[in-house]
């Protein structure tokens, strides 16, 4: 590698690295408690977790009707219409949400909690405290869309700076065994290779949690695509059409046995009522999951008419909602049971170091002349920047 | 520590090593439960014990 292109890359990591490094810092640190927010709830007394009986999600005939759960969240909420509701593959807590039109936004919603084994309401979703501020924070600093797809593009110079930062390690380590840590000389040192070491191990994980944060923020022009395009053409026969008052929405449990013939075996993750982001003005949209662990997140909607309770049309996501269905677990973490989050905390504490090694890095000789600094890469950290 | 140039591809031997290593790790437990979410923890967890190692073994 020539010191010429050292150099560039050098400037190109060092650039994307200072741009981003706030807003990463934040979001690894709103993310730490985050990958832990099922265990805090539990730990919080939410009633969704304790439940034993058949999952939601089944057929079981000890399972109360879907109309039955519809008619008491909307008992619970007069004047609301319904929006979704939502299955469990594990308990049969069941959610129920409703909005006062069929295309109310995402803070005018209730959702309820039920138990579809006993029909019992058991709470409502609380979108507030520690957890929920942190979850905002950390998906869009309060700012919405526009704030999303900020951090989206804070991501996106995160992996730039961890590619440049790749490239960078080739030239450092040229005389130096994989694993050197400089702890006697200097803290400049010390930190350097801490910085190329923890960097390095966590290449893998801090580029896939990194790439899968960039397309969680594109969730709402990716639904809108999936809206314009695949949605639009299955529901082409109504288009045109008034949309159909919530007073003529028929019976659930005839629309969800009509999906089930279509696909059997499969079982539904949620149910999207008609006007909302998720189905046409007319639909039941009933999202399937696949049958195996590794397709349980390629979701297949059938929509059938919510009046007649006639299927319509059904065809799985097309590729760019499936990479945000997998785009979902692979930045949470959250599937691979506790041992897989307590990695995904230490790697986050890894990447916290990264960041806050390249800062004091940075600071500490960002006074110096280039060329010494490009140096100091080329050397192995021997030859240390003066100023 | 004191030796020679190597080459490039023995700079990255052991990084790219670790990066399969954690791939497999990541997507190991999406297929599954059980087995499936053990070798996910194995996987991952050689990065992390690597970096444990490090400070061990080869501080200086």
């Amino acid at each position: 590698m020539t010191t010429r292109s050292i150099r560039a890359w050098y400037l190109v990591h060092k650039w994307t690295s200072l741009v981003c490094t706030a807003f990463l810092l934040m979001l690894c640190l709103t993310g730490l408690p985050l990958i832990f927010h099922e265990e805090i709830d539990a730990l919080a007394g939410d009633p969704a977790t304790a439940m034993a009986g058949p999952p939601s999600s089944g057929d079981d005939p000890a399972l109360e009707p879907l109309d039955t759960m519809v008619a008491k969240a909307l008992a619970a909420r007069p004047g609301d219409v319904p929006l979704f509701m939502a299955f469990d593959n594990a308990s049969p807590i069941l959610t129920v949400t409703t909005g006062p039109r069929p295309d109310a936004p995402a803070s005018e919603m209730t959702i309820q909690l039920f138990n579809r084994a006993t029909g019992a309401a058991v709470g409502q979703v609380r979108e507030e405290g520690v957890m929920h501020f942190l979850l905002q924070l950390h998906t869009d600093m309060f700012l919405g869309l526009p704030g999303m797809l900020f951090l989206g593009a804070m991501g996106l110079l995160f992996v730039a700076a961890i590619v440049s930062g790749v490239v960078l390690y080739a030239p450092f380590m040229r005389k130096l065994r994989f694993g050197t840590v400089r702890t006697s000389r200097s803290t400049r040192l010390k930190w350097l290779d801490y910085h190329n070491l923890l960097g390095i191990v966590a290449l893998a994980w801090m580029s896939v949690v990194g790439l899968t944060g960039v397309i969680n923020t594109l969730a709402t022009p990716i639904l809108q695509l999936w809206q314009m395009n695949e949605l639009a053409e299955m529901t082409r026969a109504y288009a045109g059409r008034e949309a159909l008052p919530p007073a003529r929405y028929g019976s659930l449990d005839k629309a969800m046995a009509a999906a089930r013939k279509v696909l059997p075996g499969n079982n539904p993750q949620f149910i999207a009522f008609p006007g909302g982001a998720f189905s046409s003005k007319h639909h039941y949209a009933v999202f399937f999951q696949g049958s195996t662990p590794l397709t349980e997140r390629a979701l297949t909607p059938a929509l059938i008419d919510a009046e007649t309770g006639r299927l319509t049309d059904v065809r799985p996501m097309p590729w760019y909602t499936l990479a945000l269905s997998y785009s979902q677990p692979l930045h949470f973490g959250d599937y691979g049971g506790l041992p897989l989050k307590l990695l995904w905390a230490v790697l986050t504490l890894f990447t916290i170091i990264v960041l806050g090694s390249g800062l004091y890095l940075w600071i500490g000789k960002h006074r110096a002349p280039l060329e010494l600094r490009v140096r100091e890469v080329e050397s192995g950290g021997t030859v240390v920047p003066a100023g | 520590m004191k030796r020679g140039r190597h080459s490039m591809r023995a700079t990255f031997a052991i990084p790219a090593l670790l990066a399969v290593l954690s791939l497999v790790g990541l997507v190991s437990a999406l297929t599954g439960d059980g087995w499936r979410d053990a070798v996910s923890w194995v996987a991952l967890g050689i990065p992390v014990v690597t970096v444990i190692w490090a400070g061990r073994a080869r501080r200086s």
